[in-house]
């Protein structure tokens, strides 16, 4: 047995648990602890996919700095100590009947139609690949997206500017 | 793994995702829940670029982590302002629109 799906298998596991945790756990601080995990294990999903650069990003950007905004989120709007931080969910049978349904929903669709497409050898470096089509084909893309950032930096700092 | 594998484990992670934006009432708590939404649906555009050998879903899966980014950024930031002024991070308890 070669070591890739014990690396898949494990991976999703930890993956699936955190998610889990992330939605269940009652205190808001551990649910973004938990959300940290479960970034990271995507990134490792990422890199048994062949992937690195999105791996790093994804830990860079997700892991990183997400991570520590919404943490600064919840240390403004929560107390961290005492009771504030917890969090009570509503409606839980409801939610985990739509999201069963849907997973069952998707889950039929591929019993359906099996994709059993063979997984092609890596052709070249990756990364290289997409920096050539990130810079090339998809040019106005990338700088729309440099625009999107200055709006939402200006964005923020008008929601953060303080009360006159 | 096959991509079916992938895929499944993709769309569990969206379905918790959902279960949590429908069933958490701290706008922090949704917010996380559409940040494993999201983190789904890059796992089928990073997956579905391998397997087809197009590396087009990885730059697309690029965009989507930097938009992703810069929407908790700037969902927090509202999240903060309505803090301030309401004093309440529930979803609940943001009725104004409420006749």
């Amino acid at each position: 047995m070669s070591l890739e799906p014990i690396v898949f298998w494990a991976l999703a596991v930890v993956l699936l648990a955190s998610a889990l945790a992330v939605v269940l756990t009652r205190n808001l601080f551990h649910s973004v602890l938990y959300l940290a995990l479960a970034l990271t294990a995507t990134a490792g999903v990422f890199l048994s996919l062949d992937a690195e650069f999105l791996a790093a990003i994804q830990l860079l950007l997700y892991a990183g700095g997400v991570v520590t905004i919404v943490v600064f989120a919840i240390v403004v709007t929560e107390r961290l100590v005492g009771d504030r931080i917890t969090q009570t969910s509503r409606q839980l049978a409801a939610g985990f009947g739509i999201a069963g349904a849907l997973l069952v929903a998707i889950l039929a669709i591929f019993r359906r139609s099996p994709l059993t497409v063979p997984r092609p050898a890596v052709s070249g470096d990756l990364t290289r690949a997409i920096g050539q089509s990130v810079l090339t084909t998809y040019v106005l893309p990338f700088e729309l997206l440099a625009v999107l950032f200055l709006a939402a930096l200006v964005g923020a700092l008008y929601f953060a500017r303080p009360d006159d | 793994m096959t991509l079916q594998a992938y895929l499944t484990l993709a769309a569990m992670l969206f379905c918790i995702g959902l279960f949590g934006v429908m069933t958490r009432r701290n706008t922090i708590g949704i917010l996380l829940g559409i940040e494993l939404m999201l983190n789904a649906v890059n796992i089928n555009l990073v997956a579905f670029a391998r397997f087809l050998g197009d590396v087009s879903g990885m730059v697309f899966t690029v965009f989507t982590i930097c938009i992703t980014v810069a929407e908790v950024a700037l969902g927090l930031a509202l999240v903060i302002l309505i803090y301030r002024i309401r004093r309440t991070a529930v979803a609940d308890h943001l009725d104004l629109l409420k006749g």
